[in-house]
C-alpha cells in the first residue's frame, strides 16, 4: 500500500486543520488559480511590507493535496523575505517535478517534505502546486520579483 | 455470469483486463465512459489492414488503394447499419467533438455559402437551445457560434434528481430556435433524455436537432432514424474502437445542402484557380487524408458488439447499474448525483463521499486497482448545478461484472476508513 507514502500524516493534519485559511485585508495582490482538469480552485492574497511577506491568506476548494500544500506554503513564506519565499518555491517545485527522484531538504521545505510521495503521482503534482502558482502570481502582481522562479 | 452475458469469455478478448496495477492488484476498469478498452478482434483488424491493405484512401487506382477504399467504406456501411441510417449519411471525423464543431462551423459558414444553404443561416434573433447537462463538447461550440453570429444561447435546466426539466419545452423551443443540441445520455449522471420528444418539438418549429450520442450508441440499440434527429455524433473509442475516429450522422437532405467546414483535398468536385465546387456528401465533409486503420478498427468494433447484441449489452449494464445504485445507497455518507433508480438511466454513476474530496477518493480506489474518473468530467455547469466541485464517476461496460461493483463498494469503504470518515 503506497497510499501512506502519499498521504503523510502531516498532509492530512494540514488538510483537516489548515493554517491561515480565510481571506484577509489588507492585501497587496490577489490571484485566482484553477485546475481546469478537475475544477480545484484557490484564491490567494499576499501582503508584502518592504521585503517581507507579511501575510498570505486564501480560500479555495479542492483535494487534500492542494489544500494542505497551500497551508504549508503559508508556514514557509509568512514572516520571511520575498526572495527567500521565491527560492523556497523553487525548491518545492523542483521536488514536485522530480518524479520522486529529488531528495528534499527539510531545512528549506519543513512540512513541505511530506509532499515527496505526491511527486510519484504525475496526475497529482498539479494539485500540490496550485496554491504555489497563486502565490507566484500574486507576488508578481504585488511588485515583488519572481525572477528565478520556474 | 449475469443475465446471459458470459462476461468471463468476453473478458478473455480484452488483453488489458488481464494485467495488474499498483503492485499486483487486479485491474477493475470502471472508466469506460471516458474510453473503453479494445478487444483483440479490433486490434487484429487494424493490424491486418496495415499489414495487408494499407494505402491512402480515395486517392489511388492500384490494388492496395482499391482494398483500402473497400475497407474504409465497408466500415462506414457497417456503422450505418448499426445505427439504422444510410452509409452516405455518416461522416468520419477525428472525434465526436469535431463532429459537433463541423455542424456549428458549417452553420456559421452558411451566410456566405449561396442560396441552397439558406436554411442553415444563423444570425441575430435566432436562438440555440442546449441543456445544463451537456458535455463541454456540446456546449462550447454553440457558445462560440452564438458569439460569431449574434444568436442567443438558451438551455433546459436540470431537476434535483438529475432529469431534464422539460416543463418549459414549448417556451424554450420556438420559431426563433435554430438548433436544439442535446445529449442522448448524460456522461455524468447517466440520465437517458427524451431526445425523440425534443427533436419532434424542434421539427414543429423548424429547428435543427443534434444529439450527442457518445454515451448511448456504445451501450444500447440506437436507431437514429426513428429517434428523429437531424444530426448525431458518437466516438469510436467509447465503443470498443480506436481513438482518432468519430462519426457524424446527418440526414441526407441536410448534408446535401450544408456548406463544408474543413476544405482542401478529397472534398472537392472541381478546382479552378479562382473557385471550387464541392463533392457530394459524405466526402464533402472529409477533407484531407482520412484516418483509415481507425475506421477499419471501428468497423470491427461494430461487428463485435453486433455479435454480442446491443440489447444484451444494455440489459447487462442495467443490472450492474442497479447493483451499484443499491450498494451505494447502503453506504452512509455517500450521495449519488443524478437518478438513484435505474430507470431511463445508463451505466454512468457519479457520487460524492462526505468528508473526502473526489480526487482523494479516486486515489484510494486507484491504490486498490480500481480505475474511476474524478473531476467534473467535462460537464462543469452540471456540477455547479448540484453545488459540487467534482464527483467520482464509475462507468460500466459489457466486460464489467458484479465483482467489479463489489470492488468499487469495498474501495469506497476503504477510502472512508483511510480518511477516518463515515
Amino acid at each position: 500500500m503506497q497510499l501512506q507514502q502519499m498521504y503523510q500524516e502531516i498532509i492530512l493534519d494540514h488538510y483537516k486543520n489548515p493554517h491561515r485559511r480565510g481571506l484577509r485585508e489588507p492585501f497587496d495582490a490577489e490571484s485566482f488559480q484553477v485546475n481546469p482538469t478537475c475544477g480545484d480552485e484557490v484564491t490567494l492574497r499576499v501582503k508584502v511590507s518592504g521585503d517581507t511577506v507579511e501575510d498570505v491568506s486564501y480560500e479555495g476548494q479542492g483535494c487534500s493535496i492542494s489544500q494542505a500544500s497551500t497551508s504549508v506554503l503559508t508556514d514557509l513564506v509568512v514572516g520571511g523575505s520575498v526572495d527567500k519565499a521565491l527560492s523556497t518555491m523553487d525548491a518545492f517545485i523542483e521536488l514536485m517535478q522530480g518524479r520522486g527522484q529529488v531528495e528534499p531538504d527539510e531545512d528549506v521545505l519543513e512540512d513541505g517534505i511530506a509532499f515527496a510521495g505526491v511527486a510519484k503521482y504525475p496526475a497529482r503534482v498539479k494539485c500540490a502546486l496550485l496554491g504555489w502558482m497563486a502565490f507566484k502570481d500574486a507576488v508578481a502582481k504585488s511588485g515583488g520579483s519572481t525572477e528565478g522562479a520556474s | 455470469m449475469t443475465d446471459g452475458l458470459d462476461v468471463a469469455a468476453l473478458r478473455a478478448d480484452f488483453p488489458i483486463l488481464g494485467r495488474t496495477v499498483r503492485d499486483g492488484k487486479r485491474l477493475v476498469y470502471l472508466d469506460s465512459g471516458a474510453t473503453s478498452q479494445r478487444p483483440r478482434q479490433v486490434l487484429d483488424a487494424e493490424r491486418e489492414f496495415l499489414e495487408q491493405h494499407n494505402a491512402a484512401v480515395h486517392r489511388g487506382a492500384h490494388q492496395l488503394a482499391e482494398e483500402a477504399d473497400e475497407a474504409y467504406e465497408g466500415a462506414r456501411s457497417r456503422l450505418a447499419e448499426f445505427v439504422g441510417v444510410d452509409a452516405g449519411e455518416l461522416v468520419f471525423t477525428k472525434n465526436a467533438t469535431e463532429g459537433i464543431n463541423l455542424v456549428a462551423y458549417a452553420l456559421g459558414n452558411a451566410a456566405t455559402a449561396g442560396p441552397e444553404a439558406h436554411r442553415f443561416v444563423v444570425g441575430e434573433g435566432d436562438e440555440i437551445v442546449v441543456t445544463e447537462m451537456e458535455h463541454h463538447a456540446n456546449l462550447v461550440p454553440w457558445q462560440e457560434l452564438c458569439k460569431r453570429t449574434g444568436a442567443k444561447l438558451r438551455w433546459f435546466g436540470v431537476t434535483d434528481d438529475g432529469r431534464l426539466d422539460l416543463s418549459n419545452l414549448d417556451d424554450l423551443v420556438t420559431e426563433r430556435t435554430k438548433v436544439v443540441a442535446i445529449t442522448q445520455q448524460s456522461n455524468v449522471v447517466g440520465t437517458v433524455n427524451p431526445v425523440a420528444r425534443i427533436a419532434a418539438r424542434g421539427r414543429e418549429v423548424g429547428a435543427l436537432s443534434i444529439a450527442d450520442s457518445c454515451q448511448s450508441v456504445p451501450h444500447s440499440k440506437v436507431d437514429l432514424r426513428s429517434l428523429g434527429v437531424d444530426f448525431a455524433v458518437f466516438s469510436g473509442h467509447k465503443m470498443l474502437g480506436p481513438s482518432g475516429v468519430g462519426v457524424l450522422y446527418g440526414r441526407r437532405e441536410l448534408l446535401e445542402t450544408m456548406p463544408p467546414f474543413l476544405t482542401g483535398g478529397s472534398m472537392i468536385e472541381s478546382v479552378f484557380m479562382d473557385h471550387t465546387t464541392f463533392a457530394a456528401p459524405p466526402q464533402r465533409f472529409e477533407a484531407g487524408s482520412p484516418m483509415s486503420s481507425q475506421a477499419v478498427g471501428l468497423g470491427a468494433a461494430v461487428d463485435y458488439l453486433s455479435v454480442v447484441g446491443m440489447d444484451r449489452v444494455a440489459e447487462h449494464e442495467h443490472s450492474l447499474t442497479e447493483a451499484a445504485l443499491r450498494g451505494l445507497a447502503e453506504i452512509p455518507g455517500v450521495r449519488v448525483i443524478g437518478p438513484t433508480e435505474a430507470v431511463d438511466r445508463g451505466g454512468a454513476v457519479s457520487f460524492v463521499i462526505d468528508g473526502i474530496h473526489p480526487h482523494d477518493a479516486g486515489q484510494v480506489l486507484d491504490d486498490e486497482g480500481i480505475a474511476v474518473r474524478v473531476g467534473h468530467h467535462c460537464a462543469w455547469p452540471l456540477h455547479r448545478r448540484f453545488g459540487v466541485p467534482a464527483t467520482v464517476r464509475a462507468s460500466f461496460y459489457l466486460y464489467n461484472d458484479l465483482d467489479d461493483v463489489a470492488s468499487l463498494l469495498d474501495g469506497i469503504r476503504t477510502a472512508q476508513k483511510f480518511f477516518r470518515v463515515g
